[in-house]
This record gives C-alpha cells, structure tokens and sequence, in this order.
C-alpha cells in the first residue's frame, strides 16, 4: 500500500509493478488531504470522536450492567440474559432500516450522533462484560465487602472496576476498532462530506477522470495508519482479549 | 437454547410481579454464574435499566417494527399502503433476490472453508513450542483484522487489476492466461473471497490455537505412548477437540458472509455487469436506500434473518449428531 503511494500512476502500472518505494508519498499525501471535495482531516477527526464517544460509552453500560448481571439476584436476570444472547444471533441488517427512520425523525441524519447514539450498547458488550466479571471478580471479595457495610455502588467503583480495568480497556478498544472499520452504516446515514467518517472519506478518492492509484492509496494508508502506531501498544492486549474470549465461547 | 428459555421463565415465573426477587432462593444449578446473596439486589434494575432502556430503543425496536413493515408497501415519500405477503411473494419471484443468493453463498464457501483450513494449520504452527517469538506472532496475525475494509478493498482490486495486477503477473509466469477478477462470476467471488480470507484468517487462527492451548497434555502424551504419529495425533487428537470451536467459528463465519457489503459496492456499486457482486446485503441496500422501497428491503432483511437462523439450527443439529456417535463409539 505505501508503496503503490508514495510511486507514480505511470510507475504503478507498468509491468512487473514497482517493488520499491518511490519517493512521492509526502506529495501524496498533501494531495489527499487537499482532495477536492473531501475532507481528510475532518473525516480523520469525526471518526476519532465517534470512535472514543462510543468505547467510553460501550465500556461504562457494559460494565454497570455486565456487574448487575454478574453479581446481583435481581428478579428477571436469567430471563434478561437468554433474552440478550439470543438477540446476539439476529444479523444487523434485520433491523437496518427502522433504526435508519428512527434516527431520521430525532433529526440525527448527517450528524456523527447517528453514528453514536445507536452503538452506545451491545448485546454483545454487555455479555462479555458479564462473563468477565464472572470470571474475575471473587464472590468471596464482594461479601467481605457488604459485610464490611459497603453499599453496592461503593463496591461496584471500589472493588470491581479496578479489578476489570484492563479488561475494560479491550473491549473499549473492540468498540474503537468496530466503530473505525465501520461502512455501512455510517454510508446511511451520512450525506455531507464534512461529516463524513474516514470510510466513507476513502471511497470518494475517485478522480472525475480515470484513475489515481496512487492518490487511493495513499488514503488507504494514511485511514490504516494510525490504527497501525495504536497496534503497536494495545496489540498484545487484544490478542490475549480474542484468545480469552475464544476459549468461553 | 430455547428449550431452558422456556423452563426457566417458567420456574422463575414469579406469584407478583411486584414482590421483592431476593424471596425466591433459586436452587444451587450446577453452571449457571449465581450472584452474591450478601449483596443488596435492589441495585439490579436500576443498573441495568440504562442499558435495557437503549438497548431496547435502538435494538429491539427497530427489529419489530421491520416486521411491521415488511408487510407493507413502503415509500418514505409516497406513504404506505398495506400488502399483506405481497412483498415476500415478489421476494420469492425476484431472479435477483436467488442470484444473491447464489452469490453470497458462493463467496462464503469461497473465504469459509479455504479460510478454516489455513487458520488451523496456522494455529497448528503457532502451537509447536519450538516456535520463537510467539506472542510477536501472534500480534501479527491480528494486523490484518485492523486494517479497514475500503482500505483492503482498493489494495485487492489493484492486486487482482486484469492487464497489471500482480496476482494475474504471477499466473502469467506459471503460463495462465490474464483473469479477469471482475467481470468472470468465480473469479470475482474469489477476489471478493481474498478480502475476507485475508482479513479473519489471522483473527480465526488466534481463536483456533486458543482452544489448541486449551487441550491437556495428558491426550498427546497417551497418544505417542500408543506410537501415533504427529499426522496422527493432529487428526485423532486436536480435531476433535476443536469441535466446538469449528462450530463456532462456522456461525459467526455465515453471520459474517450474510453482511458482505463494503468490498462488493466498492467494486461494482449496482452488482456488476452480470450481477455477480450482487450480495444479500447490498441487494438490502440497493432497494432501500437507491429505490426507496422500504417495505420490500425489510422482507430481504427477514429473509436473510431466516437464513442465518436455519443455518445455525443445521450446524447445532450437525454438532449434536457429531458428538452423540462420539459417545457411542
């Protein structure tokens, strides 16, 4: 990919292709953040931000709920929880278009909070949370702790969010992830360029005239890489979220 | 599943809905996570309530009322009009609705089974304890799944380009004539295939060598007791414990297959000359949100709901079947 970019149109096409990087990625890449009608830097940050509102968001009510479901007896839990993991079946697409009318008639169309708003929970969050929390935290700790007269929301912030901290941060990063690789979506319910999230960005990186490789590339590089230097320090992290999470399921 | 769903509710069924929950003691189950009777359990609704309430809005909601609609003749401009079945009966008569059929099932057995084979066999790798540098391994095998779908999109479509793409560079030596990744049925669906492949490959070969990790020593060891050899142990003695694990990556592989979406409509936004990026998903798309027609893409979205439902009863079926002549042998 780097390589297609930073090379000429004529260097790319021409057979066998060129291996090498050439030295024209800096011109590239000013090219794509000054594309004509699109907006890099915007769709850079619009997806940064729905991104972190939505790992934030996904973290905290999985959390909450995730330790309810865990931990407390309250009366509907099983039901709540089959009902939950039964949902996690029905493929997105079913639900699509309401959720689309939905988000039309609250007035959120062409804003980043249609892309926020309908993601702050998963089912999905919600139960990993929960088995998290199930596999983590002792039963014992929390009794000691309520007959130590704790109350449950001292126990849930001083008890168990430290212990689910890292875990907390994978499934975070999973929502990040998610949110960042996310086209469908977004393709909906966005319409001005200015709001557009990198995705979206990318595929408008076609010339009226012909074809710029290079200047797609170059995009397809520079959406990847930054993902790329957060691999670099979370990427051991997830690795051993996927693997814990193979095992349970 | 559905069966405990059904005994469950029952036992649970409480006399008032408003009676306090810590009265029942639920008997000790022998799995299921039970909570910490010392806790107080009014904080369990309202803690949950913030998700429930979202999650029903944003989640549930919009499930039902694509039921409501998929009865219906649905214009967001002309209004609706109800139709009764009429939209899953032009659904039925659709060519288009079966070549997208055709056609997701195609890429899917195109990325699924290629794909389930190499991550085994990678896994198998990764497991080998001569391997150095495992976890550096196993970080790499999950760049890919990073790495965003247009981005790999418009890297493919260069790789798989007809006159200067690499991949067709490469066959040419071997003497294969240029293929044309775009407008052959089978070659596109391998080209859309190779997006998938490349992207879970590295994801499920992780999930694989987890439950690799998971099988105890004891079996290998009682295996080359007997003299089986590597070849044998793999075949007798890790297949059969990755069962579950092949299940589940099967579902969630024919979950994922029935929303192929970007990589076709980057390619060829109306399905192509012949239709053949035409997927389930972007056929959704196309009549929804090209020609409006809610009502009818609401039925599309039922149809691949069913789908996906089918398919998981056949592979829980399938399993169960698996592993009930485990135990008779």
């Amino acid at each position: 990919m780097f390589v297609v970019a930073s090379n000429t149109n004529a260097e790319i096409s021409k057979s066998p292709p060129s291996l090498v990087p050439g030295g024209r990625f800096l011109i590239v890449a000013q090219k794509v953040m000054s594309a004509e009608g699109v907006y890099f830097g915007s769709a850079l940050l619009n997806t940064f931000i729905v991104g972190i509102a939505i790992a934030v968001a996904q973290v905290i009510f999985s959390a909450v709920a995730g330790f309810a479901f865990a931990k407390l007896n309250f009366k509907g839990r099983k039901f709540s929880i089959l009902f939950i993991v039964g949902t996690m079946m029905l493929p997105s697409q079913l639900g699509i278009i309401p959720l689309f009318m939905l988000v039309k008639n609250l007035r959120m169309i062409d804003t980043l909070y249609a892309l926020i708003v309908p993601a702050l929970v998963t089912a999905f969050g919600v139960f990993w949370m929960r088995q998290i929390i199930d596999a983590q935290v002792p039963n014992e700790l929390l009794e000691a702790a309520s007959i130590d007269g704790a109350s449950v929301p001292r126990i849930f912030f001083r008890v168990v969010l430290p212990i689910i901290k890292q875990s907390s941060f994978v499934l975070g990063l999973f929502a990040f992830l998610a949110s960042w690789n996310d086209y469908l979506w977004p393709t909906i319910v966005l319409q001005s360029p200015q709001n557009f999230t990198l995705q979206v960005a990318l595929t408008q990186l076609k010339p009226m005239y012909g074809l710029d490789y290079a200047l797609q590339m170059g995009g397809a590089f520079l959406a990847t890489a930054p993902l790329l230097i957060l691999f670099v320090f979370v990427g051991r992290r997830l690795v051993s979220g996927v693997m814990d999470g193979a095992v349970k399921g | 599943m559905k069966d405990t769903l059904a005994r469950k509710g029952r036992r649970k069924a409480p006399l008032s809905p408003w009676r306090s929950a810590n009265r029942q003691k639920p008997a000790k189950a022998k799995k299921p996570i039970e909570g910490v009777a010392s806790l107080d359990h009014r904080f369990g609704i309202p803690m949950v309530a913030p998700f429930f309430i979202i999650f029903l809005i944003f989640g549930m909601a919009p499930v039902v009322y694509s039921i409501y609609i998929s009865f219906y003749k649905w214009d967001p401009l002309g209004g609706s009009t109800f139709n009764g079945f009429q939209n899953f009966v032009t659904l039925w008569g659709d060519s288009d609705f079966w070549l997208a059929i055709r056609n997701t099932f195609s890429i899917w057995a195109l990325s699924t089974f290629p794909q389930m084979a190499m991550a085994i066999g990678l896994a198998a790798i990764l497991r080998s304890r001569k391997l150095r540098g495992a976890s550096f391994w196993r970080t790499i095998f999950l760049v890919p799944n990073i790495t965003s779908v247009i981005a790999i999109t418009i890297v493919f479509q260069q790789l798989f380009g007809r006159d200067f793409g690499i991949i067709n560079g490469i066959l040419g030596l071997f003497g294969v004539d240029n293929i044309d990744f775009v407008e052959g049925v089978v070659p596109s669906h391998i080209q859309i295939a190779a997006m998938i492949t490349w992207r879970w490959v590295g994801y499920n070969t992780l999930i694989f060598l987890a439950s690799m990790l998971a099988i105890p020593d004891e079996l290998y060891e009682s295996a080359s007791v007997d003299g089986a050899t590597k070849w044998q142990q793999f075949i007798y003695v890790t297949l059969p414990q990755l069962k579950n694990t092949i299940t589940f990556v099967l579902v969630v592989g024919t979950i994922g297959g029935l929303q192929v979406f970007a990589e076709p409509q980057q390619i060829a936004a109306d399905g192509g000359s012949s239709k053949q990026f035409l997927t389930l998903t972007l056929f959704l798309y196309n009549q929804a949100f090209v020609n409006n027609k809610y009502g009818y893409a609401a039925a599309i979205g039922i149809a691949i709901t069913v789908i996906v439902l089918v398919i998981s009863l056949i592979n829980f079926l399938i399993t169960r079947r698996i592993s009930s002549d485990g135990v008779k042998k």
